[in-house]
């Protein structure tokens, strides 16, 4: 960032200029920046759903295009993914209280034998950001943490993560057990994790698998708007 | 352990690999981050018919593109050998590198990963209270920055260090030499990202084993 750049005054800023500069400083992973502007809207009365899609998600989305088409990497969307969550921490009390629109919940977690979770957290954080209510049970899961939770959050969604091509496999062992015990066709599964692909994601009986964070969101919306409308007919 | 003279450095190693051909029989298409090991075992045994040629290390971090490089090296080279090896295990291809060497009917070495081969498949798949171990081998002490630091943009951005390893408990140093100065840059290493250091001497492990098979001749006791 340019020392030019360095002086704006959020606070001087009118609403669509703020939020095109969130957009600049969530690209740029300005945790503090970031903070200081949704802290800004909310005293200017926006309502806290509002901040999470415009500035906060709006911006994600850029930042999620430019990795998808290799423009940003993986150092560059933590560290955006890092001011979100910044600006996350301060919406997310405001959001349960002001009544935001639900879209479901899901249950999410590293699968057994592997302790990677950069990519779970970003889908988390993206799925809360869409609207979902996240149950992350961490990492290194075995099947029956993912169970347990399912039995507990009656979630729509169950979504595991992997980075290892030895623990991927895992994931089956998890559908495969919901098929025994009568549960696959309660729950949408998604999976996702860098050694994986659609192939894969058929192979073990998955809903769908999910390439990065954005389609994850996209995918959830889409089955979840599926369910209901099958629910509903 | 000291570069073989006919080797580049590990910074050609990473980029370029290399190719050492002597006109042997036998060639081996591997990782360059073997070579120096598959180097100081042709010489200790004398495996004179054995030819080398070494990807890019580099494709350690980028797997999915393992199975088209090794597949382009063994078919543009297969017609000048007997017999073509290669010298990847898995390396995180998922059971395509497997599925392009049993199509090509080349064989490779068997496990997960080098650090599994190193210390043997069957003691590394023994272990299960290392999900949280950080592997280095020599080649990846040395190579470190190259690998691991940079590429992670820990140079950049060091605050990243704890999103990245904040889950792993120790760095376990896979050594295939005894070299006092690589085991302290390997200890640096674990330092520098906040981890416990082990030391674990594995030599080299099935890598050896496998080679001497290939070679036709038993492993050297030397």
């Amino acid at each position: 960032m340019s020392e030019e750049e360095d002086e704006i005054i959020l606070s001087e800023l009118d609403d669509e200029e703020l939020v095109q500069q969130m957009f600049d400083d969530l690209y740029d992973g300005l945790k503090e920046e970031i903070e200081e502007g949704v802290t800004i809207l909310l005293d200017r009365g926006w309502a806290p759903y509002d901040i999470l899609t415009k500035a906060l998600v709006g911006g994600m989305t850029i930042v999620g295009a430019d990795f998808r088409d290799g423009i940003l990497f993986v150092p560059e969307v933590l560290l955006a993914a890092n001011a979100m969550k910044g600006g996350m921490a301060i919406l997310k009390p405001l959001l349960a209280e002001t009544g935001a629109p639900r879209m479901g919940t899901m249950v999410i977690g590293t699968v057994k034998g592997d302790i990677h979770d950069i990519g779970k957290n970003l889908v988390s954080m993206m799925m809360e950001g869409a609207g979902f209510e996240v149950v992350d049970l961490g990492i290194n899961n075995p099947v029956e943490n993912y169970l347990a939770a399912l039995e507990e959050h009656k979630p729509d969604i169950l979504g595991m993560s992997a980075l290892l091509t030895t623990t991927m496999p895992y994931m089956k062992v998890v559908i495969d057990t919901m098929i025994e015990q009568g549960l696959r066709d309660d729950y949408i599964v998604l999976v996702g994790g860098a050694p994986l692909n659609e192939e894969f994601g058929k192979a073990i009986g998955a809903d769908a698998y999910c390439r990065d964070a954005a389609v994850a969101v996209e995918t959830a919306k889409d089955f979840v708007s599926r369910k209901h409308n099958s629910l509903s007919a | 352990m000291t570069r073989p003279a006919d080797l580049p450095d590990d910074t050609q190693l990473t980029r370029d690999g290399v190719s050492l051909a002597q006109g042997g029989r036998i060639l081996l298409v591997a990782c360059g981050a073997l070579a120096r090991e598959i180097v100081a075992l042709r010489d200790r045994n004398g495996w004179d018919h054995i030819d080398l040629t070494c990807l890019p290390a580099i494709l350690h971090n980028h797997p999915e593109r393992i199975a088209d490089a090794v597949e382009a090296t063994v078919t543009a080279r297969r017609d000048a050998y007997q017999k073509v090896y290669v010298v990847y295990a898995d390396c995180g291809t998922g059971g395509r590198l497997q599925d392009t060497c049993a199509r090509l009917g080349v064989e490779m070495i068997k496990g997960p990963h080098c650090y599994s081969f190193y210390e043997g498949n069957a003691a590394f798949a023994a272990h299960d209270d290392e999900v949280t171990a950080f592997y280095l081998t020599d080649f990846l002490a040395r190579q470190f920055d190259a690998f691991v630091w940079k590429p992670l943009g820990l140079d950049r951005h060091p605050e990243l260090r704890e999103m990245y390893f904040g889950n792993y408990t120790k760095l376990v140093y896979q050594a295939q030499s005894d070299d006092s100065a690589l085991t302290a840059r390997a200890r640096a290493c674990a330092e520098r990202l906040g981890l416990a250091f082990e030391r674990r001497f594995t030599g080299y492990g099935d890598l050896e084993r496998t080679l001497a098979d290939w070679a036709g001749s038993g492993p050297s006791s030397g």
